[in-house]
């Protein structure tokens, strides 16, 4: 009877407040057309997974043009990003476990980790390419899925990833057995794992010291004088000045605000050459030619690919060729040297 | 003895503005004098006394500055060199990276919002909050749309909690890598945070309370980054926030809308923060498939490691410090847990054989920074400063060697260890493991 009462009371009352929100004017219901554009996240049940498909062929395309800038022709890059293959075999397929993370003196690569083919494909449509997220259509995403997978030795060079072969796919991930939940760390009243008794008096030490700062180490964060303040109990040690440490400020050039912006900086350091030459290399090579700023124009626009080395640059057709100029201006003007 | 008493590496130390140096040489007569004595008798500089005193100086008999002469006021020009900065090295791309916040130079508990470290995944930007909305949706009666406007108009909380990478630390799993706290440490930061609780928007959408087990927090940025919460967290603690320490959150830290997750590592605070999801099975996305998982010596990798465990850090006397002199130092630094309030912190100045209760300054807070502070009398000897925080549930934060028995070295994740300092003769401080 009174969970009878209690019943009619929980339903009068999910009435009323259908009928008078809380908090009356505040916010308003989402159109389905609003919560499409946005929902786009994907579960390892599939759920959200749109229909479509895509190639190892047609991922191979993509991948050349907008993906090997950072990850590498073959997907085994670290220059940029930790390798997203490599580090597999037949064996793990089998066992769903990769053997190389036993092995402490293999580094990590994306497949040798990925549990569910779908967090692979849900962070390359959210996320990739990396100065330009969210513009690869589903055909491109489940391309380059297949594609990497296929780097993998997962699947054939003629295999077509769709919607509905993402499950076979993932019965044959090298780690899909390899992740654990059992331990105290998701939620905050969780069990740890770790123990220590707060001993006071005679409290067993090895009485060494274990590990202690290496002198490269002590002199690779900048002159740390020169980030302590300068009164109080302490001052910061004079370090030999290492590679400078900049502090995070903002770029006061507005060519070099585009080029941070841009992403230009992801793979050209101003000085050095990371993926690609540093800007300042650039300059130096174009110094006095006719018609520099041009060529530069069309290469940043159009992408392009063996001037420096067979790592090729993506295009930015997005980008305003007013903003591509004043680049290529500061580029060739010495990107900010005196 | 007198000898002894020299700083042998004065000249590590920037001569101070009443000629240190040379007050010194003359010092060295006073046989017998204490280390205190010579710091207090630096006081009365030579002969007639201290210049800083018998010269008047320019802002003594001049006039100052008027008032707004800078519509948003910055630190002194004196205060410079604390900075945000990188770990040289630590990554490739600057838009993936973190910039390390200065805890050598911090006072009490609240990080100043110039200071919060920075963590980014493909960019930070200076959204239009006129511009930004907040989707709720999923397993929700009525999904909804919220805007900056709707959001400030409801009723809000301010509350101070700490937040922390669950890398931080990462660097030290092995052996020692990095040489001040700041790079040991300061991916760290504490704020109060004003915003609302989720569960007041959970409850405004009519989200369905029987089946919903997780939501899932979204991004605005290119990196759409992405994070599953339990729905206990998320109608526990949980805030959708704008404000940071009384004003908006800076660009770097979400602005205009970020999550807040008390007691969880800072890649669930979700920055420019677009969309609730209510599900009822957590989503695997890259950041807790791929990241944020913590390799275990039988190469499997524990997912959905999210709270930081209780953990301190002596910030003064810490790495890449001079001592100024022999005597008396308040040895002082952080202690938080993400399972609640800290109860007590211990202090070891000999390398973790014997230890002192700290004193705990107020306000002591749940799931925030609590600063500690030991006096301290530094007699010219070799010394290994330790602090080890106990909060209340009673766990004490363990030491690097019982971390490795049950984790092993390459976990990158959620490193709480006891952090040790060295204090050589000299007076320079650096980093070492001792247990």
């Amino acid at each position: 009877m009174s969970r009878l009462i209690s019943l009619i009371v929980a339903v009068l009352f999910a009435g009323a407040a259908i009928a008078q929100p809380r908090y009356p004017g505040i916010g308003r219901t989402a159109t389905p057309e609003e919560i499409r554009a946005w929902d786009i996240d994907v579960r390892p049940d599939f759920k959200g997974l749109p229909p479509g498909a895509g190639s190892v062929k047609r991922g191979q395309d993509v991948w050349d043009t907008q993906c090997a800038s950072c990850h590498g022709t073959f997907g085994e890059s670290n220059v940029v990003f930790a390798p997203v293959v490599g580090g597999t075999s037949k064996a793990d397929e089998s066992t769903g476990r990769s053997a190389a993370l036993q092995e402490p003196r293999y580094g990590r690569t994306t497949l040798m980790k990925l549990p569910h083919i779908a967090s692979l494909w849900d962070y390359i449509n959210r996320a990739m390419p990396w100065n330009a997220p969210k513009t690869l259509s589903v055909e491109e995403v489940y391309a380059v899925t297949a594609y990497i997978l296929h780097l993998g030795g997962l699947v054939p060079e003629d295999y077509v990833l769709s919607q509905a072969t993402m499950a076979d796919v993932q019965k044959r991930l090298p780690n899909r057995n390899g992740m654990t939940r059992a331990h105290g760390l998701w939620e905050t009243k969780g069990a740890p794992d770790v123990k220590n008794t707060a001993c006071m008096r005679d409290c067993e030490t090895s009485g060494k010291i274990a590990s202690q700062l290496p002198d490269y180490a002590r002199n690779a964060h900048g002159d740390l004088a020169l980030q302590h303040r300068i009164v109080g109990a302490v001052r910061g040690a004079q370090t030999a000045p290492g590679p400078a440490v900049a502090a995070a400020s903002p770029a006061s050039n507005p060519a070099q605000v585009l080029a941070e912006k841009s992403g230009c900086l992801a793979c050209h350091g101003v000085t050095a050459r990371m993926v690609g030459p540093g800007l300042r290399e650039v300059a130096a090579k174009y110094k006095g030619h006719a018609g520099a700023e041009s060529t530069l124009a069309a290469r940043v626009k159009g992408g392009g690919v063996g001037i420096w080395g067979q790592i090729p640059m993506p295009p930015n057709e997005r980008m305003p060729d007013d903003e591509i100029r004043t680049l290529v201006k500061w580029i060739l003007s010495g990107a900010g040297q005196q | 003895m007198s000898g002894s008493r020299t700083p042998q590496k004065a000249g590590r130390i920037r001569p101070a503005p009443e000629q240190r140096r040379s007050f010194l040489r003359k010092s060295i007569g006073l046989a017998g004098g204490t280390a205190a004595a010579l710091l207090g008798a630096r006081a009365h500089a030579q002969p007639a006394g201290d210049p800083a005193i018998l010269n008047l100086p320019a802002h003594s008999t001049g006039l100052g500055q008027p008032v707004a002469a800078r519509g948003y006021g910055s630190p002194s020009v004196h205060e410079q060199n604390l900075q945000r900065r990188e770990s040289p090295g630590l990554t490739r791309v600057p838009q993936a990276s973190v910039a390390f916040a200065p805890l050598q130079g911090f006072f009490g508990i609240i990080t100043p919002n110039g200071l919060h470290f920075e963590r980014h995944h493909q960019g930070w930007w200076d959204i239009d909050p006129r511009q930004h909305r907040l989707m709720v949706m999923g397993m929700v009666r009525n999904p909804k749309v919220y805007t900056m406007d709707d959001l400030m108009r409801l009723p809000s909380v301010s509350r101070i909690h700490f937040i922390e990478c669950g890398a931080n630390t990462g660097m030290e799993w092995g052996n020692v890598a990095v040489p001040s706290v700041q790079y040991t440490h300061g991916m760290l930061s504490c704020c109060e945070f004003t915003g609302v609780p989720l569960s007041a928007l959970l409850e405004d959408c009519g989200f369905d309370a029987q089946r919903a087990k997780f939501v899932l927090a979204e991004g605005a940025d290119g990196s759409g980054l992405t994070r599953t919460i339990a729905i206990e967290r998320a109608l526990d603690d949980t805030l959708v926030a704008w404000g940071m320490n009384g004003e908006m959150l800076r660009p770097e830290n979400g602005y205009p809308l970020r999550l807040v997750v008390p007691g969880v590592q800072g890649v669930s605070w979700v920055k420019w923060l677009r969309r609730i999801e209510v599900g009822d099975q957590p989503w695997h996305t890259r950041e807790e498939a791929l990241h944020y998982i913590d390799l275990m010596p039988d190469g499997r990798h524990r997912q959905f490691t999210a709270v930081q465990e209780a953990k301190s850090v002596i910030t003064t006397p810490s790495g890449g410090q001079q001592l100024l002199d022999k005597g008396f130092y308040n040895v002082t630094g952080l202690a938080w847990s993400g399972r609640g309030r800290i109860k007590r912190v211990d202090v070891s100045t000999d390398g973790g054989r014997n230890w002192r209760v700290a004193r705990l300054e107020s306000p002591v807070l749940t799931k925030a920074l609590t600063r500690f502070s030991l006096g301290w009398n530094w007699e010219g000897g070799p010394a290994i400063l330790q602090s080890r925080a106990i909060d209340e549930t009673g766990y004490v934060q363990p030491k690097i060697n019982q971390l490795r028995a049950v984790r092993g070295t390459r976990s990158i994740y959620h490193n709480n260890a006891i952090q040790s300092w060295q204090v050589a003769q000299s007076g320079e401080v650096s980093n070492v493991q001792a247990y």
